[in-house]
């Protein structure tokens, strides 16, 4: 037992926790034995999007909201462009979708590498950084690094360039890449694949801490594939409406100790977006080799371990670069590569699946073609309190844990959940009181 | 640079990346180095990168690179410690050089942006303007972009681990266009584009997929942008038009917040 189990008061802080987006800090208080409060603290500083997008032109947001996100840029773009051509009456159509969801599976094939291997690995060696896990396994970090590199390579490929893409617009792309472009994809794609489903077996033999969390999930669904971009957003509670719907049921709170606001589920429930989310949801619209890698990593049905969202993480790795495979098998240009985009008065909303969550957007725009009202409504925020829910669990578990095995605990109940604070609008810095 | 660190055996120049109101996106442009990040960090000790590692050294560093700008009290007072801290300080990014997109306050009604996304105004601590860390500190070079290029990244690197000045461009997006064999989509096309006055470094890559250039790199050293709004304007692009294509990530660099101010009138009246 440790020194401080024994103490009746007891604080545990950790100044900043690493390996995730943005800043934001952690308290949690142990008043006798037992957890009173917990807290997820984001400050970092707000940048207020929604209302700088106030009185600029309705093409504008795929490339301004991009800029919430260096990471997952094109989960702006995407959500964006579906919140205006829904307010626009526009539909794209299945050639230009399919060019999307191939951008997107880059966005997913980037990110998830970035924080699987990268970010949230090196917790379950004791490392402090993907560097010091080299020096102990650096066959999986060049794995992580190339299949990064295949993710960046598709970015650039359809959107011309890996952090805030140029080709995406309103309606389409300004230019549809050549058949020769994209099937060169297909080499990288392949040798990805192979290292993704290598990524699973690696993961799935980690030891994860025995946590189980009640969540509510919130993801979307499409009966075609496994969401992406597509579809409409249900739950494990039998919620299944659209974007709209959703941004009318879930309703966000301001509280002082955080610029992100907090999302309840009609005003009432906390719930979870992001892999778990998806995985309950969406299990059997799994590709293939996806699912081979599930079932081989002993996932099947919903996984309520968060530390284990770290397994779930890499089977999406090998989902996306089956989903990024097949449409460059089929691919032929959209002609033309987006359509037009109608100057008329609208509101509309979008959703789409960021690499750590449902990512919703909402604009009303006046007959003059600008933007009269934005709502961005990020995956962080909505997972706040749930994140703060397993950080509760977590400390209550590991209350005979030493103040620094607690604090690295709670880090690592965070970075399970790849928290973009950025997006969230925004500082982790852990501290658990206990008195 | 070795005796500056005083870390004992351990030889190679430190390095220290610090985020404020950003992104991530430029630092994510080092992470994106994947055929150099371990050449990288076998180079340099990377001493505090808190978005890569969870250990942290404390100064002197040797170099530290800046990504985000200033828009809290806190942030105006941890970027001194930053410049005292370190030996080159290097700033990254739009909004580390310009202010960003969150620079779009200064040109609003003080409070009026807090008040239209939060429902609590005063549960906020932040400053009415975002403003670029040179307007704190004294920044020994800036790297530009909206995200940086990854090659001028690994450029600014190299050059400083061999003690050198590094080669950046401080010419125009056009001679980009022209070296790559672009067909000019101003003059073709007449689509607005601010490559004319824009500083090159992201490759031309927008007139290369058919759009105008929207400025991510901030405005070239000799930027003529009175007479690319004159232009603008006789093709039909409207001021309010103008105003926005020179207000987005680069709104506060001060050639371009001049120009769009010229034309606001416009868009104030809205």
């Amino acid at each position: 037992m440790s020194e401080g189990s024994l103490r009746a008061e007891r604080t545990v802080a950790v100044e900043g926790i690493a390996r995730v987006e943005g800043e934001g800090s952690l308290r949690a208080v142990v008043r006798d034995g037992s957890v009173s409060d917990v807290e997820l603290t984001i400050f970092e500083p707000p940048r207020f999007f929604e209302a700088l997008l106030q009185g600029r032109d309705r093409l504008e947001p795929p490339d301004i909201t991009a800029r919430i996100c260096g990471i997952c840029p094109v989960a702006y773009q995407m959500s964006s462009c579906r919140a205006v051509e829904d307010a626009l009456g526009i539909d794209v159509g299945p050639d230009i979708a399919a060019l999307r969801r191939l951008l997107y599976c880059g966005e997913w094939i980037q990110s998830h590498a970035l924080h699987v291997t990268l970010l949230h690995a090196p917790d379950f060696f004791g490392c402090a950084d993907a560097v010091e896990l080299a020096s102990l396994d650096s066959a999986a970090v060049e794995r992580a690094l190339r299949l990064k590199r295949v993710g960046n390579l598709v970015m650039e490929t359809v959107g011309g360039r890996a952090v805030h893409p140029v080709n995406v617009r309103v309606g389409g792309f300004y230019r549809a890449p050549t058949r020769e472009e994209v099937g060169a994809l297909e080499g990288p794609l392949r040798e990805a694949l192979d290292l993704a489903r290598k990524t699973v077996e690696w993961t799935s033999g980690f030891d994860f801490p025995d946590v189980t969390g009640d969540y509510l999930f919130v993801a979307l669904h499409d009966p075609d594939r496994y969401a992406i971009d597509s579809g409409r957003v249900v739950s494990s509670a039998g919620l299944d409406t659209d974007a709209a719907g959703f941004l009318e049921a879930a309703v966000e709170e301001h509280v002082e100790r955080s610029t992100a606001l907090h999302s309840r589920l009609f005003g009432r429930d906390e719930y979870l977006t992001g892999p778990l989310a998806r995985f309950a949801l969406n299990e059997g619209q799994l590709g293939p080799v996806a699912r081979r890698a599930a079932t081989g990593a002993g996932l099947v049905g919903a996984c309520r371990n968060p530390f284990r969202s770290i397994v779930v993480r890499s089977v999406e790795l090998v989902e996306a670069c089956e989903q990024a495979l097949g449409i460059v098998g089929s691919y032929a240009p959209p002609a033309p590569g987006a359509v037009e985009v109608p100057a008329r008065a609208g509101t509309g909303a979008g959703a789409t699946e960021a690499p750590r969550g449902l990512l919703l957007h909402r604009y009303e725009i006046g007959p003059d073609g600008l933007i009269d009202a934005a709502r961005i409504v990020p995956p962080t925020a909505q997972n706040q309190l749930s994140i703060e829910a397993d950080l509760r669990r977590v400390v209550e578990r590991g209350l005979e844990l030493s103040d620094s095995a607690l604090a690295a605990r709670c880090e690592q109940a965070v970075r399970n959940h790849d928290p973009c604070i950025s997006c969230a609008a925004h500082f982790l810095d852990v501290e658990v009181v206990r008195t | 640079m070795s005796e500056r660190d005083g870390a004992g055996a351990d030889v190679r120049p430190s390095l220290a990346v610090w985020k404020l109101a950003s992104c991530d996106g430029c630092q994510l442009t080092l992470l994106d180095c994947e055929e150099e990040l371990l050449a990288i960090a076998g180079a340099v000790r990377i001493a505090h990168f808190t978005e890569m590692s969870s250990a942290s050294v404390s100064g002197p560093y040797d170099v530290s690179l800046v990504e985000g700008s200033i828009t809290t009290e806190e942030d105006a007072a941890r970027i001194g410690e930053v410049r005292r801290s370190s030996r080159t300080l290097v700033t990254i990014g739009a909004c580390a050089t310009a202010g960003g997109i969150q620079s779009l306050r200064n040109f609003s009604e003080p409070g009026s942006f807090a008040r239209t996304v939060y429902a609590h105004p005063e549960y906020l601590r932040s400053l009415e303007t975002s403003t670029p860390v040179e307007a704190h500190v004294r920044v020994d070079l800036a790297l530009h972009g909206c995200p940086i290029d990854r090659g001028q990244l690994l450029e600014v690197v190299a050059a400083l681990l061999a003690g050198r000045r590094p080669v950046l461009p401080g010419h125009s997006v056009c001679e980009q266009c022209k070296s790559r064999g672009t067909v000019c989509v101003l003059v073709a096309g007449s689509t607005p584009c601010l490559g004319p006055v824009t500083r090159a470094g992201c490759g031309a890559i927008c007139p290369a997929v058919g759009r105008g250039c929207f400025g991510c790199f901030g405005p070239a050293d000799t930027a003529n942008t009175a007479s690319l709004a004159r232009r603008l304007a006789a093709d039909g692009v409207s001021p309010d038009a103008v105003v926005r294509l020179f207000r987005t990530f680069n709104a506060g660099a001060p050639a371009f917040e001049k120009e769009s101010r010229a034309h606001e009138r416009g868009l104030l009246a809205r």
